[in-house]
């Protein structure tokens, strides 16, 4: 009367086994949902995650010594720096033949550059002698060691040698040593001298400036973001334009604005000296320092922290309030109690936004910031821009990705990621 | 009625297309605002004029040329034909190997006085790549209502604030700063270097800097110090002589310029490296018209800086809209250039990123 007494796999109508068919059916699906992610996913990948990939890179990579110098890294091995003396002759020939393939590429300058990041003098060592060296009849001319020099005395000095050797490893760990203001020695690694060192500062403050930002955002934005839940949609919408505003101008007009209220002869000092709550020789200082930094930066950065705070806040029903209250609660134990544990996620989302966005920010503290209110990303653009030092640029960008990631870490030990909206 | 618009917006994009194909682009990198608009006048305009062929695309970067240069001949595409950079950064790209080697004599216009271009231009070719189209300076400007009745003559009126209060603005690096201090503190302008080269003397220029420290306000883009002096917020300031002529000239600022101890600095043009035989001549072409005699001495009636060739000096006239003589606006004019020096371009290549980390180190202090 049935088959379903029947022993063996289910089959489907085609009669193949129905598991075998359902997995075939759900690969396809599968399939075609990686292709319609596909062209996101491969954006994602060339455009993000290459170049940080690339980028964390070349903080160890040193390829352009024993690239350039190859014969010259190999001579070198045997060589002391406790010997006080420069190479022997075998090591300068090297260097001599290295040198011409070197120039006719137009190398020479080029590792002279990277070199002299790591001791003074070296660029224009490289650029000097390959004026000379140019013109040699190798390997005739020898011995080389004299003509080297005669043609410039550094080529005699040994600490000179010391750098050659010391990076001539196609990776090296100098980089991240310099972005914590230390330094590669004949004896290894030791702080620099103390007239350098200036990273291990530039990151505390970044952090502590990050922070004072963050909290600065809340204090103000909480309030805003409360009220502006609370009173009805037609006015709310009209407001949310109001914060929104500053947001849609550019980020150097606002921060030019700050300086021409917070300078000395600026509208706030000028009031403050009219209404005499200050001489006028007595100017307060307000801004190329850290306050400026603070206050420019809260003003740019409080509309990431009042929109997640805002689209929370709007999910809470205010009957909540009211309920609590009827049982009794003041005002202070109702909000506390039963509204801020609510608007949490909220706050974590904003917090977290601000803080990262504030932690790379460095048009804003470049301009206000004076001395005191710089932040390490303002020494990142120098090396990328300017010195064209990128190892240690990226290096130093290593870092501050590494210290956002064990932050993000603790703030999911401690809050939790899942508590985190963003509406 | 929708149809035919799409239609006429269609063929229009074609033609546009279409004559951008015939017409050669030329990407020129400069650094914007007054500056380029000189430029514009003095050389894109004329040069279109006679080469129809030619749509010169203005951008401005100039200020991260460098980084950019590098990051597009990694990439192999070099998208700039034509680069404006200041002098040290023309010799940083010719060391790393990113822009053209250039032979004066053959590749550059001879001056209009018949004399060769290496020797017109004489000691300005700092660099195998870099073609010298002006020399400009940094200088002090100061506010004339706040410095009494004994307005500074000298350059170390900056350290000495006793007679003149007030704050200052300093660029926010080493360069010239390290030479200004060292030389008010009674170094001689010729030992400067080597002074700056030895660890004491290094201290001796930082002690100095620190005397004022507490008034400087360091400034990094040269609008801030023209700002600075309109507000009254600083009493003196270093920038750019260009700057300090539009303030005083154009907007009629109570600010008046102490040339003593300007510091020399050159401008000009650098070819990428790595440009297509065709676009490299085109570019060549460019510059060698647009530094010729002529268009050198053009461009200074548009902007308070010197032309580079000495052929060009005498054609110097009037500003375009002023209509003053430009002639004592320059800084090498003869009575502004009593007491100058130029910018160590060797120097500075070898010190620059030590002496850098030292000040940074010492301004974070």
């Amino acid at each position: 009367m049935s088959d379903t007494t029947q022993n063996g796999p289910v089959l489907a109508a085609d009669g193949t086994p129905l598991k075998r068919s359902l997995q075939r059916a759900l690969r396809r699906q599968k399939l075609r949902a990686l292709a319609l992610i596909a062209p996101l996913l491969v954006f994602i990948l060339i455009t993000f995650i290459a170049p940080i990939a690339d980028m964390l890179f070349r903080s160890v990579e040193n390829e352009i010594v024993s690239d350039t110098l190859p014969k010259t890294v190999v001579e070198l091995r045997d060589w002391q720096f406790a010997s006080g003396q420069a190479p022997s002759e075998a090591v300068f020939a090297a260097l001599a033949e290295d040198l011409q393939v070197a120039i006719a590429k137009k190398l020479h300058t080029r590792l002279g550059s990277r070199l002299n990041y790591e001791k003074t003098g070296i660029s224009s060592l490289f650029r000097k002698s390959g004026r000379t060296v140019k013109k040699w009849d190798i390997p005739n001319d020898g011995p080389y060691r004299e003509k080297f020099i005669a043609l410039d005395k550094n080529w005699g000095d040994p600490e000179i040698w010391q750098v050659i050797k010391t990076y001539s490893t196609k990776y090296t760990n100098g980089y991240f040593l310099n972005a914590i203001d230390m330094e590669k020695s004949p004896t290894g690694p030791r702080m620099r001298d103390e007239s350098q060192q200036i990273y291990l500062l530039l990151f505390q403050r970044t952090m502590f400036l990050s922070i004072t930002i963050t909290l600065s955002c809340l204090i103000l934005g909480y309030p805003v973001a409360w009220l502006l839940s609370n009173i009805p949609m037609r006015t709310s919408n009209l407001l949310m334009i109001l914060v929104l505003l500053p947001f849609w101008t550019s980020l150097l007009v606002r921060t030019s604005a700050w300086k021409v209220l917070l300078q000395q002869q600026g509208v706030i000092n000028d009031v403050l000296v009219w209404i005499g709550l200050v001489a006028d020789d007595n100017r307060l200082i307000m801004i190329n320092n850290q306050f400026g930094t603070i206050v420019a930066m809260t003003h740019i950065l409080l509309p990431f922290m009042i929109l997640p705070l805002f689209s929370v806040m709007r999910t809470i029903p205010p009957s909540y309030l009211r309920a609590a209250k009827s049982m009794g609660a003041s005002d202070w134990r109702a909000f506390w109690r039963v509204y801020f544990p609510q608007s949490v996620p909220g706050i974590g989302a904003g917090s977290i936004l601000v803080f990262i966005l504030a932690i790379g920010y460095y048009i804003t503290p470049e301009l206000v910031g004076g001395t005191t209110g710089v932040f390490i990303s303002n020494r990142i653009a120098y090396h990328i821009s300017s010195s064209l030092n990128w190892g240690l640029g990226a290096a130093l960008g290593s870092i501050l990705l590494l210290l956002v990631l064990a932050l993000y870490w603790l703030y999911d030990r401690i809050v939790g990621i899942d508590n985190v909206k963003l509406g | 009625m929708k149809l035919s618009k799409t239609f006429v917006t269609a063929v229009s994009v074609l033609t546009l297309s279409a004559s951008s194909a015939w017409a050669q682009d030329m990407t020129i990198v400069s650094w914007g605002g007054a500056y380029s608009k000189s430029q514009q006048l003095a050389y894109h305009d004329p040069y279109m004029a006679a080469n129809p062929g030619v749509n010169i695309i203005n951008d401005e970067s100039s200020a991260e040329a460098v980084a950019k240069l590098r990051a597009m001949n990694e990439a192999g595409n070099v998208t700039w034909d034509v680069v404006d950079v200041v002098a040290s950064d023309a010799i940083r790209l010719c060391d790393e190997g990113l822009a053209l080697e250039i032979d004066a004599d053959t590749q550059l216009a001879d001056g209009a006085d018949g004399s060769k271009a290496s020797d017109d231009f004489g000691d300005l070719l700092v660099s195998d790549c870099f073609i010298p189209q002006i020399v400009y300076s940094t200088t002090f400007g100061y506010r004339t209502d706040l410095v009494g009745n004994t307005p500074p003559t000298d350059v170390c009126a900056v350290f000495d604030t006793a007679t003149y209060p007030g704050k200052r603005s300093l660029e926010k690096r080493p360069i010239n700063n390290m030479e200004w201090a060292l030389i008010c503190d009674g170094v001689a302008k010729a030992d400067v270097y080597d002074v700056l080269q030895t660890e004491e003397g290094q201290t001796r220029a930082f002690a100095k800097l620190d005397t004022i420290k507490d008034d400087v306000i360091w400034w990094s883009a040269g609008a801030d110090t023209p700002q600075l002096l309109a507000d009254g917020e600083v009493v003196m300031g270093s920038t750019y002589n260009g700057r300090l002529f539009s303030l005083i000239e154009e907007q009629k600022q109570p600010v008046a310029m102490l040339w003593d101890a300007q510091v020399f600095d050159l401008d000009g043009w650098i070819i990428p490296a790595g440009l297509t035989p065709e676009r490299e001549a085109a570019a060549l072409a460019y510059v060698k018209f647009a530094t010729d005699t002529q268009r050198l001495a053009d461009q200074a009636k548009y902007i308070s800086y010197g032309p580079a060739r000495a052929s060009s000096a005498p054609l110097v006239g009037k500003h375009a809209d002023l209509g003053i003589e430009m002639a004592p606006h320059m800084p090498t004019d003869p009575n502004n250039a009593k007491n100058t020096f130029l910018y160590n371009y060797e120097w500075w290549a070898d010190y620059r990123d030590d002496l850098d980390a030292k000040f940074q180190a010492w301004l974070a202090k």
